[in-house]
């Protein structure tokens, strides 16, 4: 049962983000993280106290740091003791314990926070450490190898061709100009291959940046919120690690966590894909069945702002603030991890109708 | 605004791994050059094999050769190779289906440019020279447009089997330590100890973090502490540490000074170790060249009160 009952209705009540840029070195996590958390406790009037449940998603070894998640819990004020956990993944997966949380009705409030600095290493080659240790990191395969051996499958597949991917690319970074958060706004250069079929402008840019969403159950939500972006369903699966195993083509856990959040019901007006190349977003468009209708990635999506472990979050928190502020009534918000797609996180969400 | 401090970092480790019975089986066999897949249940051939079915969670063990010739089911040209990738001139990442497989196995193709790269194309393996059992055994496939390969050795047969991997894994880092931490370590460059307040609960904290973990608000109020302090508690360190000339034993403590509310720690000199005690007052001892104190000595100030420091433990 992965939709929410009825008697336990959980939204999303407010969403901050930092400014992403290419570094933040004058920084540590703690200090770029901090204000974000600020603001969104501000947002709701809540104080640290008021929180019954905080969960965070981030990873060590992007900036090298050992345990740097317990330092950036200096940020939310742990004292006393609170109730907390963390997921050493994208914090789309922190939101979605927190929904757990909530559901069971152990806590009516939750902060979820994420944050990645990838300006300290070589995200290309730090991600390779996620792969299969026996098979595929030996190799070292960097990020968008991977990524470009999808490509190059869409485009034998005729799924898709360069002009396209291109046109992928311009339409979230025209999108991008309307957020002032995101690293890359208008136009980019399609560039050289970084590698064939891929060029630099079908990847995202790297770059450091946090974000924090607020959940809320029931009255509590309406409390705290004008219009609470609902939680209709949340679903996230997984397909096997061997690259050569799967069609790259397709996303069946992106179409299965879709169908199991609800997302077939009815017709969302606008999507948040969390496609970090310009290929994924047409494997995605097609695993949702996403019409001409719906607003792709208003916020430019993760071509234009890509800070590791905080993006797939920040699509639900840019699907979530569309609903706050009156300009989506459902919306679909998609989180993924791992090469080429691997896993898929899913979520419906709705505002009251007006 | 001070300027950003910046430091190399180097993370480095040899992950040692045991393999499971049919990752011991294909790595053993790509030693021998040969080259095992694993049947499912359903009849597909999985290479490079698995423990269990990816679609059924079964536990698999049916081994089978494949050939090692295959066809390319997907490709990348890899203009700049990075460290630690099968081939340090350019190359194309592909998949390849090895003949009588039904998945494929990532690896690197050598050829001449992107325009001799196609799907649908066939390579064979080329295998290193010195194998070890591992999958770079496989130096990389090569262009082949000859017969399906023909396997003689049965790899069931092969004695002294690989039975775990050692990984090396190598990342490169800029460390940066921030705002609170920089403005920290330029001042002890001038041999002063400046932590920070919290604008809330007051406290100060040495060295500063930028948030107080109690209030999580910023802290940003400099206050130098110091350079006398208590000893709150300490241990007597007995065994020698790797790479560090201090003598055994020596009193390695938690140390308050003079104005902050979080105890550092330091080593104790200048007393034998057997002396130390809760209450000592000390001071920093410097080292011509060092960024930081050596050690802390006494001051020969009587000891401190037990409750100006309890809090403090």
């Amino acid at each position: 049962m992965t939709s929410a009952p009825r008697d336990r209705e959980i939204a999303v009540v407010a969403f901050a983000q930092t400014d992403h840029r290419r570094t933040s070195e004058e920084l540590s996590e703690v200090e770029m993280l901090m204000p974000v958390l600020h603001e969104v406790l501000d947002r709701t009037g809540l104080k640290t106290a008021d929180i019954d449940f905080t969960c965070s998603g981030s990873s060590d070894y992007l900036a090298g740091r050992a345990f740097s998640f317990t330092l950036a819990l200096d940020g939310v004020g742990a004292w006393p003791p609170i109730s907390e956990s963390h997921v050493e993944m994208d914090g789309a997966w922190a939101l979605y314990e927190a929904w757990t949380k909530l559901l069971t009705g152990d806590a009516d409030t939750a902060l979820v926070y994420a944050y990645g600095k990838s300006s300290p290493g070589s995200v290309r080659d730090v991600l390779t450490r996620q792969l299969d240790p026996y098979y595929m990191a030996p190799l070292w395969p960097d990020s968008v190898a991977l990524a470009a051996l999808q490509a190059q499958a869409l485009i034998d597949a005729g799924d898709t061709d360069e002009p396209v991917l291109a046109a992928v690319a311009s339409r979230n970074r025209e999108a991008a100009t309307a957020n002032a958060h995101a690293q890359l706004r208008g136009p980019v250069p399609q560039g050289d291959y970084l590698v064939q079929p891929l060029r630099t402008g079908d990847c995202p840019p790297i770059g450091d940046g946090a974000a924090a969403v607020i959940l809320a159950a029931g009255d509590r939500a309406r409390d705290l919120c004008a219009r609470p972006a609902r939680i209709r369903g949340i679903d996230h699966r997984i397909e096997a690690h061997g690259l050569g195993v799967r069609d790259l083509t397709d996303s069946p856990s992106t179409r299965l966590a879709a169908e199991r959040a609800g997302v077939f019901e009815r017709p969302v007006d606008t999507a948040e894909l969390h496609a970090p190349f310009t290929a994924q977003e047409i494997v995605l468009r097609k695993a949702l069945r996403l019409g001409d209708g719906v607003v792709v990635n208003p916020s430019g999506g993760a071509l234009a702002a890509n800070p590791i472990m905080a993006a797939g979050l920040i699509r639900i928190g840019e699907a979530a603030a569309r609903i706050h502020h009156g300009r989506s009534d459902r919306a679909l918000a998609h989180a993924t991890s791992g090469p080429c797609l691997q896993q898929n996180l899913v979520a419906v969400l709705e505002g009251e109708l007006r | 605004m001070s300027a950003v401090l910046k430091a190399p970092l180097v993370v480095e480790f040899p992950f040692t791994r045991s393999l499971g019975p049919v990752q011991s089986a294909f790595l053993t066999g790509l030693r021998e050059r040969v080259i095992l897949g694993v049947k499912t249940r359903d009849g597909r051939t999985l290479v490079p094999p698995v423990e269990y079915d990816p679609v059924t969670a079964e536990e698999i063990r049916d081994l089978v050769h494949v050939g090692l010739t295959g066809t390319v089911t997907t490709w990348a040209w890899n203009h700049r190779p990075r460290r630690g990738q099968p081939l340090d001139t350019p190359f194309a990442w592909v998949l390849v289906r090895l003949d009588g497989a039904d998945t494929a196995l990532l690896h690197a193709l050598d050829a001449p440019g992107p325009d001799a790269v196609h799907t649908g194309m066939r390579v064979r393996v080329r295998w290193a020279g010195e194998r070890t059992g591992a999958i770079t055994d496989i130096a990389c496939f090569e262009p082949y447009d000859g017969e399906v390969s023909t396997v003689t050795v049965h790899a069931g047969e092969i004695d002294d089997p690989v039975t775990g991997i050692v990984a090396a894994a190598r990342l490169d880092y800029t460390y940066s330590p921030g705002r609170a931490q920089t403005a920290y370590i330029h001042a002890l460059s001038g041999r002063r100890t400046v932590g920070e307040r919290c604008p809330s609960c007051r406290k100060v904290y040495v060295p500063p973090r930028g948030a107080c973990p109690t209030c999580g608000v910023a802290t940003s109020e400099q206050v130098e502490v110091g350079p006398r302090g208590t000893v709150t508690t300490f241990c007597i360190v007995n065994i020698k540490a790797k790479n560090l000339d201090i003598e055994v034993p020596y009193v390695y403590a938690h140390i308050a000074l003079d104005g902050a509310d979080l105890a550092l720690h330091g080593r104790i000199g200048g007393i034998p170790y057997d002396e130390v005690r809760m209450g000592l007052r000390v001071e920093p001892v410097w080292t011509e060249g060092s960024p930081y104190p050596d050690h802390y000595r006494p001051t020969g100030e009587p000891d401190a009160d037990y409750d100006t420091y309890k809090e403090l433990l």
